[in-house]
């Protein structure tokens, strides 16, 4: 941490001789998940943007996961080394409540689509947050093991709670949110109802005990890798994760892995800024920033990784995997033939009854 | 004369009392070592000392809702939260300045996830009123004060009444309001007359100059806006309903039962969540069953780090027992596979706990092969307490088996062969001679092992399932995910204090003096 602000530190005197009149810091610490996801964006925003000017040079981080508490940490010492940082929507909203991301203005700092609409209504719906600049749309959604189901592929969400025609142990995440909507699906609460049920204590007592018919079946997961192994190893028939994850799983490894699609949750993961960046990093932030979120760079990102762009105009010109070379749009959970019922993460609702419900949850957990 | 010389204190060469000079050197001695060791010293006490104590000092710590909403607090004090009414309209009216000001700072939403761990709903109740506070139709009030008097639009004026101590104390809610949103751009850089004056200010003013009351300004301007208000009321723009259009929560008594609640600048509530408590207008309550889980955490902690203790010493004694007597050379070498998994890194080696144990793993696989076992009929090894045991056994083992070797190392063999040619059996000998000689090394072993097993949370959480977690995995929640870093404070001074009376219990039982490291 100490080298990369000592770098940045030196980096802002060759960049203020570099960049004449640019003022903008020559060095980037970018914070992401590592992994495949990382790497795609490496490869489809990162590099370009450093080919395009001398001079620049950036690092990862892979800290997404502890996001917010090393932001609030480094917010309260009073030394931000981060200058753009990839986040789950959810996030960006506490790091927007908390201060510790700055506000985004999308028409003026973003870049407008190709067709001239503005960057605001290009990425629409998907601007859940002032501070918030999406990026991707990907889903939580379910695999199942091809040749552990028996004759009939599960293509129904409620397969996860039928432990008679499958059989076996399912993995879900160690958090009530998607867990409590699907169940409440499964016990035959409507789409539309799911929330305003969810909000009364007999709602979330209902979805426990729902999941409390399957509890004994379900192996916990806290990592996204954990179920693409878990289905591997044949320790789950069935199993919840990111929609990516088990793409590789499935075209890169060739495991016999099935995606079950139905009320797949769909989230978004994007940028934020971190709050009181001194101004020629926060120049430099913005410029890859907007950037990196351009039309084209985003559908580019598509070539390596199995996640919808997050802008309107983007969608029309994503193409082939860049080393498979297998179509990406029929991967994508945005495809119609995958998007036939979907949930859209609902972060209103879990901003405000994510610490309640957790609670309820965990304790459910550890009876 | 001489009398006195004999029966007065004994003397030193210098002539002053032989025990003030013994006292100097000793001192002179005292502070030499204490210069030697100063800088560990210093070091402990700024890496280590310090934040545990700011850490401690967070599970108490509420300065967040006094801080941003000063005057809804004093307001609240007048409200009396047992009746089941919300408060009138003059809460309302401290609320909405604070908040005008609060969300200029933008510290409303952070206000409002604090109290969102105390009651569901207050994070968006704030982010969705600051975002409509703005839009109060509170500008009739700032059209009528410039339309009494121009001069009010002119900052200035502003400046002039409010920068004088006497105007603020007695009008306080305008007066403070005017400070604390002049102190905002100060902080800026900006000066006093650039910003406009905004509706909140005039909406204070209209609160504070509605009565005719006397005061000792001798401003006209206060005064006219006073005498003007005693004559011809000015028209008003109630709060109540413009809050509850902003978010009908407003109206809901709970929301204004926590900011009361929530009000002191210390509060005890992290450490009452901590043990499955809450606070309520009757005092400290248990909170619904559903929703208890940190005392059972805490026991099972204990429990399971009892066992896992337990285990190390069953498996580590007789390993340390062959270590200290065999030959040096094959000593070594066994003494090396104790030491390798230390150079494996703790995920690694958890890892490959989870292969070794799982439904399909490798020790199910052979106990199915060689028929003990039924196909469908696996053990559960692993996502429950039995993962975590056998996974911490693994890991902690040598920090049992290196104390207890080096105290073994200095038992000599003759002990037991004195006790044997004596008469004693073998176990016996072993017993009464060997056995005590070693408990230092299993004390230190115990303590290294126990301490280390209670704070760990990387294993657990990825072998120990639901049943198998800790305390601490509930403690990185809170610091990472939920970011309620109070709780987890109080959370983790309680498990520190439970392990410093676990060790003093400990100290009273066998005696502190008891423990070896070595030699």
């Amino acid at each position: 941490m100490k080298k990369t602000a000592l770098l940045a530190t030196s980096a802002i005197v060759v960049a203020s001789m570099a960049t004449a009149g640019g003022h903008m810091a020559s060095e980037m610490t970018l914070v992401s998940w590592g992994g495949a996801y990382q790497k795609s964006q490496d490869r489809a925003y990162a590099q370009p943007y450093a080919e395009m000017n001398d001079g620049f040079s950036y690092n990862w981080d892979e800290s997404s996961a502890e996001a917010v508490a090393k932001l609030r940490a480094m917010n309260e010492a009073g030394n931000i080394t981060w200058d753009l940082v990839d986040v789950v929507a959810a996030d960006a909203i506490r790091l927007c409540d908390e201060g510790l991301a700055m506000e985004i203005d999308a028409d003026e700092m973003l870049a407008a689509a190709p067709d001239g609409t503005s960057a605001s209504d290009d990425f629409g719906d998907l601007l859940v947050s002032d501070c918030f600049i999406p990026q991707i749309v990907y889903s939580t959604t379910f695999g199942y093991r091809t040749d552990l189901v028996g004759d009939t592929a599960p293509s129904d969400i409620c397969a996860v709670f039928d432990l008679e025609a499958y059989p076996g142990k399912r993995s879900l995440e160690k958090r009530p949110i998607n867990n409590m909507e699907w169940a409440l699906l499964c016990d035959g609460v409507a789409k539309k109802d799911v929330y305003d049920v969810l909000e009364t204590e007999e709602g979330q007592d209902q979805a426990l005990a729902k999941l409390d018919t399957i509890k004994d079946s379900v192996v916990w997961w806290s990592a996204g890798a954990d179920t693409p192994q878990l289905l591997a190893d044949g320790e789950v028939v069935m199993g919840s994760t990111y929609n990516g994850r088990l793409f590789s799983a499935i075209e890169e490894q060739s495991q016999p892995i099935g995606m079950l699609w139905d009320a797949q949750v769909f989230d978004l993961d994007g940028w934020i800024i971190p709050a009181g960046l001194p101004e020629d990093r926060l120049a430099r932030a913005l410029d890859f920033a907007k950037f990196a979120t351009d039309t084209q760079r985003l559908a580019d990102q598509a070539k390596y990784i199995s996640y919808g762009p997050a802008r309107a105009s983007s969608a029309p010109l994503v193409g082939d995997h860049a080393d498979l070379g297998i179509a990406m749009a029929p991967h994508m959970p945005t495809d119609p033939n995958n998007a036939k019922n979907t949930f859209l993460y609902n972060y209103e609702f879990w901003a405000d009854y994510r610490d309640d419900i957790d609670a309820k949850f965990q304790a459910w957990l550890a009876q | 004369m001489s009398d006195a010389t004999s029966s007065g204190p004994m003397l030193a060469a210098d002539g002053t009392p032989l025990k003030t000079s013994l006292a100097r050197s000793l001192r002179m001695r005292k502070l030499r070592a204490l210069m030697l060791i100063a800088p560990l010293l210093l070091f402990v006490l700024i890496t280590f000392i310090a934040p545990i104590l700011q850490m401690l000092l967070r599970s108490v710590e509420n300065q967040i809702v006094s801080d941003t909403l000063p005057e809804t607090v004093v307001a609240l004090e007048q409200w009396d939260a047992t009746t089941g009414d919300i408060p009138g309209e003059f809460a309302f009216e401290a609320i909405y300045l604070d908040l005008a000001i609060a969300v200029e700072q933008k510290l409303h939403t952070r206000l409002g996830s604090r109290l969102n761990y105390e009651e569901t709903g207050m994070a968006s109740l704030f982010r969705k009123s600051g975002r409509r506070i703005g839009r109060f139709d509170t500008d009739v009030y700032t059209d009528q004060f410039t339309d009494l008097n121009a001069a009010w639009e002119d900052p200035e004026t502003w400046y002039e009444i409010f920068g004088d101590e006497r105007n603020v104390a007695e009008l306080p809610l305008v007066g403070r309001s005017w400070q604390r949103w002049a102190a905002l751009f100060e902080a800026e850089g900006e000066t006093v007359g650039k910003r406009d004056l905004e509706d909140f200010l005039f909406a204070a003013l209209h609160y504070e100059t509605r009565q005719d009351r006397y005061i000792t300004s001798e401003n006209p301007l206060l005064l006219q806006a006073m005498r003007a208000q005693s004559e011809t009321p000015f028209e008003t723009s109630r709060l109540i309903p413009q809050f509850e259009d902003a978010d009908e929560d407003w109206l809901d008594h709970a929301v204004w039962q926590t900011i009361k609640t929530y009000s002191p600048r210390y509060t005890s509530g992290y450490f009452l969540n901590a043990i499955d408590m809450e606070k309520s207008p009757e005092g400290a309550v248990a909170k619904p069953e559903n929703l208890q889980i940190y005392i059972k955490l805490f026991w099972r902690t204990l429990f399971m780090s009892l066992v896992i203790t337990g285990s190390c010493i069953l498996l580590g004694y007789p390993v340390a027992w062959i270590l200290a007597n065999l030959p040096s050379r094959s000593a070594n070498l066994l003494l090396i596979l104790v030491l390798l998994p230390f150079w494996t890194s703790l995920l690694v080696r958890t890892s490959a706990w989870k292969v070794m144990l799982q439904d399909q793993g490798v020790i199910n696989n052979v106990l199915v092969w060689i028929g003990l076992v039924a196909e469908n009929d696996r053990l559960a090894l692993i996502n429950n307490q039995t993962g975590t045991i056998i996974a911490m056994t693994h890991i902690l083992l040598p920090f049992m088996i290196l104390p207890l070797y080096s105290v073994m190392k200095t038992i000599s063999p003759s002990y037991l062969r004195a006790a044997k040619s004596l008469g004693a059996t073998n176990w016996t000998a072993f017993w009464r001679v060997y056995f005590p000689q070693s408990v230092p090394g299993i004390g230190a072993g115990s303590i290294l092992v126990f301490i280390l097993a209670i704070g760990y949370y990387i294993t657990p959480e990825i072998v120990g399932g639901t049943s198998g977690i800790f305390i601490s995995n509930r403690i990185a929640y809170h610091i990472s995910s939920s970011l309620n870093w109070g709780l987890a404070a109080a959370l983790g001074a309680i498990l520190l204090v439970l392990v410093l009376g676990l060790y003093w219990c400990y100290d009273k039982i066998v005696g502190i003096d008891n423990v070896k490291l070595g030699g």
